[in-house]
């Protein structure tokens, strides 16, 4: 998935801290990024110095009463970026947590020479890189405030600085007095700020890194106070409700607006469609019929009302039949990969002497984001300036759309991102807000555009189908001598304005498990042709490989009559630092330590005795480690999960609550996910129109608890926002394998079981 | 258009008895407060907490309420407000999420149960939670976990396991 946004500008410009006194004795850091040249006087951002807080323009302001306001560049899609990157800010400034208000900062952007500046610099949400890019810069913002506030206690006592400590919002002197930070803004703010970066603490004065913390919003959320876009509105807007094309390439055959425009409410009917040669998710997805309104209700009665009649495209696939191409290409030993993205060894000769063969194949359908906000944009744009609210994970991506259809300046555009009611990648995609900016145009009104449920699902970017299929070999001493993955599908990355050579990188990890512990192996990826449109999705690529890996590696040691988690650690072997290319590593320590952790936890000892189901899988992600252990009965045809433990190893962790919560929550989704969930599609039409065929796992199909196990550790974090979710399911998988004899070779896991039982 | 109607009347006007004026409307409560609805009376309770109050704690959800993201209670009962017109709301009482903490901010125990056991994630979801929670703590102050999976909330975030501790750390405060 870090491979979808290869459009953003790489971070590359030089940073500096610049210190900015606003306005009321305020104190404000931020990181701009300037060049050398002009970091003397790179202009403050009017919006910051002023009152409100949507416009506050850097990562940390200090108000003469000692209130602190940190600002989060990262939209919140329920990943926790505003808890945890305020936390790595505050953590570095000493402040005092039940003083900090979080504001999200919204889009960042300078005019530089008409071409846009990204003040923030990462600004990305959901793609498990918010905490590592935080953790390389922005600690620098909270450690240059505490500098500077301790440079102006300093000067107040006439003692030296290193004579200071800082402490919960005050610096203390070595006396035991005790200063404000409040009362420190002021003087603060007119320190000129060190030439060379303030260092980081040193984590043993860590205070809050480290200690857990709910999310900021919490009581915002439970109050119905927090605000998502959707829930943003300004008095003169129109709303807009659509009716869209099933089909990309389809169009109006015919259009009868009388009834619809008789509604009282409804003020007008509006087409729009695709713009020739924009990339995918850069322009509206598919023709559309938009009902302009008063009032959401009188656009849905309008819309109910259109005589509207839709021209199909030209490509008419099926779902099976998409299936079943994939299926073929792995099996047609005569195909050709579309990548060899790894070859280790010598697979073939191995594989031709061998003792123990063992091979299967997995297949896993199509999904669909089905974020519970649906899409939605609120569009003000005027001749010299544009304001949107826009429920994305990549405010930079959807600048470039509202840019580009409006012509403006960079600075012109004003981005605000609230909460936002769930990403999985949907929302790095931007089709909604180039359509609410034609129609604001169309109508020079403002617009709030929401699609509905059922619009939500049927123009989605789809995830691709996926069969694999594996051939593995093994020597007299149960050691997998080689390992041949054959993987096919429709990748996420096509008509994205990716070249052919990349398009892999979205399906397949060339790193993935057993990479680098199988001498001779091979990974193979064929490309699919879809007229479906796809994009990325949560956890992609790892997810889908890690189901048919760990499934696998389970049949490899029923293959051997054996515990799957001795065949495991065989297979792992020593602990060692394994190379996998690109810079990557392998510790096996580390993957073997989850993998007992979640053993001892689930008592897997009891693996061969209990008349439940044990499974057990792992994987790793980036540098970050993960497995889990699942415990199944079965009543009847009735699976219960009764037991879910999972264990993460993500290095240094910044806040361990909001790390349980990513891992049990994102464990919840996978087996949600692999439970129940399917698109299938008709002449080209998605079939499910929203929850009820498309059924997110009821609170009686889940486990009644998730045991997280989280690893101390010191290294850098990784990100963690998807890390629960590839080994749930192949270790559902291998639970429902002991407890029923099913081997679930193919997704949704209920439908099958049933099939097979 | 909402109104509320603790207006004072207008001093100085004719002591003049006038026959009072056949009230057009529906006059319906909202967390404690009286408003009455002029306008179209087929919209839903959805898009008048939404569009017209702006009470957006309430969410869209679905065509028919699916994903449970617009529960409400009505006259204390678990209610879609996706799927009731404003008509059958005259004389009812309706609360949504933004009316479960007390006047002076103090959070239920409800929802504090919620913040303290960070029974959230996008966070989406969480007043069709609390709403739907409520109601079964009302039905059943110590409910069972069967009692607890007949919830019909929908989540992709995944609070479903941190909701039941949280639903179960309030019965277990009533117990006490």
């Amino acid at each position: 998935m870090s491979h979808a946004n290869d459009n953003t500008v790489p971070l590359s410009r030089r940073r500096f801290l610049k210190v900015l006194a606003g306005t009321a004795g305020a104190l404000i850091v931020g990181i701009p990024f300037v060049d050398a040249v002009d970091a003397a006087d790179a202009p403050v951002p009017a919006a910051m110095l002023g009152d409100t807080l949507y416009g506050l323009g850097a990562y940390v302001r200090i108000d003469a009463d000692g209130n602190i306001v940190i600002g989060v560049r990262d939209p919140d899609t329920g990943t926790g970026t505003s808890t945890s990157l305020a936390r790595i800010i505050a953590d570095e400034l000493d402040a005092d947590w039940t003083r900090v208000s979080v504001v999200s900062l919204g889009l960042g952007v300078e005019d530089d020479n008409g071409q846009p500046r990204w003040i923030y610099g990462h600004q990305t949400s959901g793609l498990g890189d918010s905490i590592p890019a935080a953790w390389a810069d922005l600690r620098g913002a909270g450690a240059l405030a505490r500098w500077l506030l301790m440079q102006a206690a300093a000067r107040r006592l006439g003692v030296p600085a290193d004579r200071l400590r800082c402490e919960e919002g005050s610096v203390v002197a070595p006396d035991g007095r005790r200063f404000g930070y409040g009362s420190l803004a002021d003087a603060a703010a007119k320190i000129a700020p060190p030439t060379t970066p303030v260092p980081p603490k040193s984590p043993e004065h860590y205070t809050l890194i480290g200690q857990g913390a709910g999310d900021i919003d919490a009581r915002a959320i439970v109050t119905g106070q927090a605000p998502y876009a959707l829930d943003s509105y300004t008095a003169e807007a129109l709303i807009a409700v659509l009716s869209h094309c099933p089909w990309p390439d389809g169009s109006v055959e015919s259009l009868d607006t009388t009834e619809t425009l008789k509604v009282k409410g409804v003020v007008k009917v509006l087409q729009i469609k695709p713009e020739a040669g924009i990339p995918l998710g850069q322009t509206v997805r598919s023709p559309a019929v938009a009902v302009l309104a008063e009032n959401t209700w009188a656009a849905l009665q309008g819309r109910a009302k259109l005589k509207l009649q839709w021209k199909a495209g030209a490509q008419s696939e099926s779902s099976a039949w998409f299936e079943q191409q994939a299926a073929d290409v792995v099996n047609d030993k005569n195909a050709q990969p579309a990548m060899r993205v790894r070859n280790d060894g010598d697979v073939d000769a191995v594989a031709r002497k061998a003792a123990r063969r063992v091979e299967a194949t997995y297949v896993q359908p199509w999904l669909a984001h089905a974020t519970p906000e649906p899409m939605n944009c609120l569009a003000r744009i005027d001749k010299d300036a544009a304001v949107l609210v826009v429920p994305t994970q990549a405010p930079q991506q959807a600048w470039k759309v509202v840019q580009r259809l409006t012509g403006l300046a960079p600075a012109q555009i004003e981005i605000r991102v609230p909460r936002v009611g769930g990403g999985y990648g949907r929302r790095l995609d931007h089709d909604y807000v180039a359509e609410a900016v034609m129609l604001a145009k169309a109508v020079e009104k403002p617009v709030k555009l929401m699609w509905t449920r059922d619009e939500d699902m049927t123009q989605d970017y789809y995830r691709s189908a996926t069969v694999h299929k594996f051939s593995a070999t093994l020597d007299g001493k149960r050691q997998v001598t080689s390992w041949n993955q054959r993987m096919a599908s429709a990748s996420a990355l096509a008509m994205r304005g990716v070249p052919d050579n990349r398009l892999w990188t979205s399906e397949v990890d060339a790193h993935q498990l057993p990479a680098g512990l199988v001498p001779n192996l091979r990974n193979d990826w064929y490309s699919l042709p879809s007229a479906m449109l796809r994009g990325p999705s949560r956890g992609m690529p790892h997810v889908n490989n890690a189901f048919a890996v760990e499934s696998f590696v389970d049949e490899i040691a029923q293959s051997l009559k054996e515990d799957p988690l001795v065949t495991r650690l065989r297979l792992l072997g020593e602990p060692r630092q394994i190379p996998l290319g690109d810079g990557r590593t392998l510790d096996t320590a580390r993957l073997i330590n989850v993998l007992k952790l979640v053993a001892d936890r689930i008592e897997w000892k009891n693996w061969l005795r209990t008349v439940n189901g044990l499974g057990i899988a792992c994987w790793h992600v980036d540098g970050a480690y993960v497995a889990h252990a699942v415990e199944t009965s079965l009543q009847g045809n009735k699976l219960n999960i009764e037991r879910v433990v999972c264990a993460v190893d993500v290095g240094r962790v910044i806040n361990p609550t909001g790390l349980e919560g990513q891992v049990a929550g994102a464990t919840l989704d996978a087996l949600s996910t692999a439970l129940n969930l399917s698109v299938s599609y008709k002449d080209s039409e998605v079939q499910q129109r929203g929850w009820k065929d498309y059924p997110l796992a009821s609170m009686a199909q889940l486990p009644d608890t998730t045991e997280v196990i989280i690893v101390p550790g010191d290294r850098d974090p990784t990100g963690a926002s998807f890390l629960g979710m590839p080994t749930a399911a192949p270790a559902l998988a291998n639970a429902v394998f002991r407890v029923s004899a099913v081997r679930v070779r193919r997704l949704p896991l209920l439908k099958e079981m049933l099939r097979m039982l | 258009m909402a109104q509320a109607q603790d207006q004072l009347p207008t001093p100085g006007t004719s002591n003049t008895i006038v026959p009072e004026k056949v009230r057009e409307g529906v006059d319906l409560e909202i967390n404690g407060r009286s408003y009455r609805h002029i306008g179209d009376d087929q919209m839903p309770l959805l898009w008048y907490l939404r569009d017209v109050l702006r009470l957006t704690g309430t969410k869209y959800s679905g065509e028919h309420g699916e994903g449970g993201y617009d529960l409400v209670l009505v006259d204390g009962k678990l209610a879609s407000a996706t799927s009731l017109p404003v008509a059958k709301l005259a004389g009812k009482t309706v609360t949504t999420v933004e009316g479960l903490a007390a006047a002076d901010g103090t959070l239920h125990p409800l929802q504090q149960a919620f913040v303290d056991e960070d029974a959230i994630g996008c966070g989406y979801c969480t007043p069709g939670w609390l709403m739907a929670s409520l109601d079964l703590l009302n039905r059943h102050s110590q409910p069972s976990d069967n009692d607890i999976d007949l919830l019909p909330n929908l989540c992709r975030c995944g609070c479903q396991t941190r909701v039941r501790r949280a639903i179960k750390r309030v019965a277990k405060g009533a117990h006490a």
